[in-house]
């Protein structure tokens, strides 16, 4: 990982993103994918590695979306898009499908976000010029009760802010629960330290990561 | 002979009175009980307190209660939806009042005051605002919020089956928060697209078992559309 110039440099795309999360995921894990950009992540876990997808409508086993002409109007993701069920998939209700995901049962779950902290807080759910009225859902459930929390974000926001911080500035969603951080530039875990890069998008290099980076970045012990 | 089936809608919704707290199924439009709702309307009570997921949708169901000065407040996870116009007019007029809970927390709070338990500690919202005004506890060396039950007087709810008992079965995705509702309230009716004989719903399949219900109404509507 040299300073050199970053001409050659390919951020990832959202589908490059989505494949780099799905690569760390084993066999065996039950995980919760966020709205939004999470969600491609399924795309990208092949079916013969067996990774269980929960939906916090009661949903656990989740399949991809069905073809148009078979669509059944009863099963929908926490999205409230049409899904499918895999074969050893099950339903239940509310109160035990977030069981599932407060009881700490849930080894992973992806959220975007919109500023992750060097100390690992994550704020998700609202902005500060926001107007609307606040919608939560499930992502602070998600979030404290999951096993491991990983975020899957754009680097920095559309006009280059900063979203890796040293403090978040908007609501919080959780305190000291993101674990890893992958953004179309970088991957990086939440250590005692602060964030260290462990992954580079193809041609990136650390001191281009930083200078988009609010929070100081280590690089990863070898 | 006990048969808590009703024969009409004005029957299912007799006795709501103004300013209840009325635990609405459904997340988006499935499991959601569209009949009952536009039953409440039709019934009149006012000065409602509604506990949903969601905030409505349009100008239909939930939304029409709303659009009709029927609520006061609403407790909910998630007030948006694809057209929550009418929620969201009434909320920056203040017209509505507003009480958002995490989607796990709101599921928890109405199965524990179906199971008699009045608070509990959770680690979902320590640290934000959500904890603002509760008590935080240290237990065994984590922090938890502690969250009050939310008990309802009536709940609607929508089940796939039915008998005269009570018992009721759901089908799919259309389950989610539907069974805790039936357990928190003291008042609990049932739209099923099936009635059954008694008996004819295998007592293993029975997610609701009928303690939890007072009024079945059959509304074989078919399928969920729209959200």
């Amino acid at each position: 990982m040299s300073a050199t110039a970053t001409t050659a440099a390919k951020p990832y795309t959202r589908t490059e993103m989505a494949a780099r999360v799905a690569r760390d995921i084993p066999e065996g894990w039950y995980v919760n994918l966020g709205i939004g950009i999470p969600t491609a992540v399924a795309d990208h876990v092949p079916m013969e590695r067996e990774v269980v997808f929960h939906s916090e409508n009661g949903v656990l086993g989740m399949g991809p979306a069905p073809a148009k002409d078979a669509i059944d109007p009863w099963l929908i993701n926490a999205g409230k898009q049409y899904v499918t069920l895999r074969a050893g998939g099950s339903f239940c209700h509310h109160a035990d499908s977030f069981a599932m995901i407060r009881g700490g049962h849930l080894d992973l779950c992806v959220l975007g976000a919109f500023q992750v902290a060097e100390s690992g807080d994550i704020a998700n759910w609202a902005t500060s010029e926001n107007d609307t009225a606040p919608a939560v859902g499930g992502a602070m459930d998600l979030a404290a009760g999951a096993k491991r929390l990983w975020v899957m974000m754009e680097h920095t926001t559309k006009d280059g802010t900063p979203k890796l911080v040293r403090r978040c500035s908007y609501p919080l969603t959780a305190v000291g629960a993101v674990k890893r951080v992958y953004t179309n530039l970088a991957v990086l875990d939440v250590t005692p330290r602060g964030f260290e890069v462990i992954d580079l998008a193809p041609g990136m290099d650390f001191d281009t990561v930083q200078a988009r980076t609010e929070a100081k970045l280590f690089l990863t012990r070898q | 002979m006990i048969d808590k089936t009703v024969r009409s809608m004005a029957e299912a919704m007799e006795g709501i009175k103004d300013g209840a707290t009325v635990l609405v199924g459904g997340f988006g439009a499935v499991g959601q009980p569209n009949a009952l709702i536009d039953g409440l309307i039709e019934q009149g009570a006012k000065d409602l307190v509604i506990a949903a997921n969601n905030a409505g949708v349009g100008h239909v169901g939930l939304a029409r209660l709303m659009e009709l000065g029927r609520v006061r407040k609403i407790i909910c996870s998630f007030p948006r939806s694809s057209d929550p116009v009418v929620f969201e007019t009434l909320y920056r007029a203040g017209k509505i009042e507003l009480e958002i809970v995490p989607q796990g927390t709101l599921a928890e709070r109405m199965h524990a005051a179906g199971a008699g338990i009045p608070l509990f500690f959770t680690a979902t919202g320590v640290g934000t605002k959500m904890a603002l005004g509760k008590e935080v506890r240290d237990i065994d060396g984590r922090q938890y919020v502690g969250e009050k039950s939310l008990p309802g007087d009536v709940a609607l709810v929508e089940a796939w089956e039915a008998d005269r008992w009570g018992n009721l079965t759901y089908r799919e995705s259309g389950r989610n928060f539907n069974p805790v509702m039936a357990m928190a309230a003291k008042l609990t009716i049932v739209q099923a697209q099936h009635l059954r004989d008694l008996g004819a719903i295998d007592p293993d399949h029975v997610h609701t078992p009928g303690i939890f219900v007072n009024r079945v109404l059959h509304v074989p509507y078919g399928d969920p559309t729209g959200f």
